[in-house]
């Protein structure tokens, strides 16, 4: 058997062994037929709040997945539509970041005046905590939802930024000889040669900038508030409604590794082979 | 290959110095060479490694500057690159993450802004069938091809822009014997399909011998020169095979390795020693014609003994 085939069915094999032990661990749940109206109504939980075992959770998918986006009111929504938000959220900011970034590192790459100009900026900034930035903005923008919008921003500039600038100036001599033996003009230039050459380096960091933007994007919800997965979160830890919890960290699992696979497939179809 | 017409390239006192790394005085790489590229002809320069031949290779294509003496291309003089001159970089320089087609198709179409797609991919094309790529082999990126492919397509990209000078830095240093033979007889072709003029680095005396009209030799750096141009009297078509019976290969062979091997250390001391060195021509040499009766319109050109070389004896006059 390949190891493409044994693979797979050793990771079905932990799947359920973890799950098994984790169903073993907690004790049983009564079934929804034997609850009384006070248990329905603390979602099948004792008056101890304990982690809910994987079938609760299946179960919890299972309906909740079944009607992603339905709508009832501020503090119920489906998870579909909290996704969404966030979704929003993140791919707003993270373009901005890129029309941004991609440019600028496009010319500091080029640039070495450009470089060293801007390198204690960017070295000041880039370590800080983007949910730091969240005061200021609060009081600048004067609007959550901006400002979620502007942490996203913020984060995920910084990578796409360096990387760009780094792909760019590291773009061999060689390739850029051959434009100028070509008589290419510098537009030409940059979009012929040099973007392409650098393609692969830029495209890392956007992959990276994506990841982060996606981290931070729950935190920055958890403090806003309103809509969004992040929220979504925190108001099911409110509710002490652990299973939803738990079904909403899964799912922000999956978003995410969706979201890096993307990057990662665009980022192979523009690796090459030196 | 006439020396009266006017010629192509014209390259007067080039010299090119280098900022020494302890910022002490520059160093001279080498010292106002100068020599003549004639329309249509093949010109090797050999030297040792290091004397400045791809310095040299990179200021006519215009990706360098002298440091003073001027290129002169029909009577004009070069600045900055051009897609007059076409150049093979020593190491293919193909863009990776384009296929062999398109390397080629990017020259023809910044050749050729105004061409169709569909014009500039024939044109592209059968410059890649001229170098035998093709059926298929177009089609692959780079890294999917051998170095002697490579080298091809690099080729193929420099003749399809059909530059009127064409620039090749150590073309086959990287090959088999084998493939080397075979893309030198594709080159050939080529060049004599095209009436191009070639100008081409080489370590290997006998490529030079068997590709070239002429053989410019470089003297050891620093302060290295064009010390002299040997002309290789042995009539074309060559072929591998037979050009080592030809009479004049052996004394040919014997005058350009003798050079290499003794004498190139010694011209740039003796030239450092002799003072003004500008508007000295390399001395042409013809070691297939020496000891044989020289014709009337050679007069002026001095055949020279391979034993007792009559350069030593010209370059040293005026010393001291
Ligand atoms: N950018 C540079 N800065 C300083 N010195 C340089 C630079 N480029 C070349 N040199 C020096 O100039 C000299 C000639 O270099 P060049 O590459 O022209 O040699 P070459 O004759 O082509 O040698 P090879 O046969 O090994 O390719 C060398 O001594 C090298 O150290
Ligand atoms: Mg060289």
């Amino acid at each position: 058997m390949s190891i493409n085939m044994k693979a797979p069915i050793l990771s079905l094999i932990l799947l359920f062994g973890l799950m098994g032990v984790w169903e073993m661990s907690t004790p049983s749940v009564k079934s929804a037929e034997n609850m009384t109206e006070y248990e329905m109504l603390m979602g099948g939980a004792s008056e101890e709040a304990r982690v809910p075992p994987p079938s609760a959770i299946v179960t919890k998918a299972v309906e909740e997945l079944s009607n992603p986006f339905y709508d009832n009111g501020p503090n119920d929504k489906g998870i579909g539509i909290q996704i969404a938000y966030s979704l929003y959220r993140v791919l707003t900011g993270y373009s901005m970041a890129a029309l941004i970034a991609l440019p600028l590192g496009f010319l500091i790459g080029m640039s070495p005046l450009a470089y060293k100009a801007l390198d204690p900026f960017i070295q000041i900034l880039k370590p800080i905590s983007p949910l730091a930035w969240m005061p200021l903005a609060l009081f600048i923008i004067q609007d959550s939802e901006a400002s979620a919008i502007f942490v996203i921003f913020i984060c995920s500039i910084w990578p796409m930024l360096i990387n760009t600038a780094f792909g760019v100036a590291g773009v061999r001599g060689d390739w850029v000889n051959v434009a100028k033996t070509h008589e290419l003009s510098t537009l030409r230039t940059a979009f012929q040669v040099i973007l392409p050459a650098a393609a692969p380096t830029i495209l890392t960091g956007m992959r990276i900038s994506i990841g982060i933007a996606w981290l931070v994007i729950v935190a920055a919800e958890m403090l806003v508030g309103g809509t969004g997965i992040g929220y979504y979160v925190w108001n099911e830890w409110n509710n002490l409604d652990l299973t939803s919890v738990i079904f909403s960290i899964l799912v922000i699992g999956v978003v995410g590794m969706l979201l890096d696979t993307f990057f990662s497939r665009v980022q192979t179809a523009l690796q090459y082979q030196e | 290959m006439s020396q009266v017409s006017k010629p192509l390239i014209n390259v007067q006192n080039l010299t090119r110095q280098f900022p020494s790394p302890d910022g002490e005085e520059p160093v001279t790489v080498f010292e106002n060479a100068s020599f003549e590229i004639q329309r249509g002809e093949f010109v090797c320069i050999i030297g040792h490694s290091g004397c400045g031949k791809s310095t040299i290779l990179n200021i006519l294509a215009g990706l360098d500057e002298a440091s003073s003496g001027v290129v002169l291309m029909e009577d004009k003089e070069i600045s900055g690159p051009s897609l007059d001159r076409g150049v093979v970089f020593q190491n293919y320089s193909l863009l990776p993450w384009m296929s062999a087609l398109k390397n080629v198709m990017f020259g023809v179409r910044a050749r050729y802004p105004s061409w169709s797609k569909s014009k500039v991919k024939e044109h592209a094309y059968k410059h890649l069938s001229m170098v035998g790529l093709g059926e298929g082999a177009e089609k692959r990126k780079p890294s999917q091809l051998s170095g002697g492919m490579r080298q091809r397509v690099s080729i193929a990209r420099a003749f399809a822009i059909e530059p009127k000078l064409l620039l090749l830095d150590e073309p086959f240093g990287a090959l088999d014997a084998l493939t080397r033979g075979t893309i030198q007889d594709e080159l050939i072709r080529v060049w004599d399909d095209t009436g191009q003029t070639i100008f081409m680095i080489t370590h290997d005396v006998d490529e030079a011998i068997l590709l070239s009209d002429r053989i410019l030799l470089m003297s050891n750096g620093p302060y290295a020169r064009v010390a002299e141009s040997v002309v290789i009297d042995i009539p074309r078509p060559r072929s591998r095979a037979d050009i080592i019976h030809h009479k004049n290969y052996y004394p040919i062979r014997n005058y350009l390795v003798d050079f290499l091997t003794s004498r190139s250390k010694n011209i740039s001391v003796k030239a450092a020693n002799c003072g003004d060195t500008r508007d000295l021509k390399p001395e042409t040499v013809r070691p297939g014609l020496f000891k044989e009766p020289l014709s009337t319109s050679d007069a002026e050109l001095k055949a020279v003994d391979i034993n007792h070389s009559g350069l030593t004896q010209t370059q040293l006059t005026g010393a001291q």
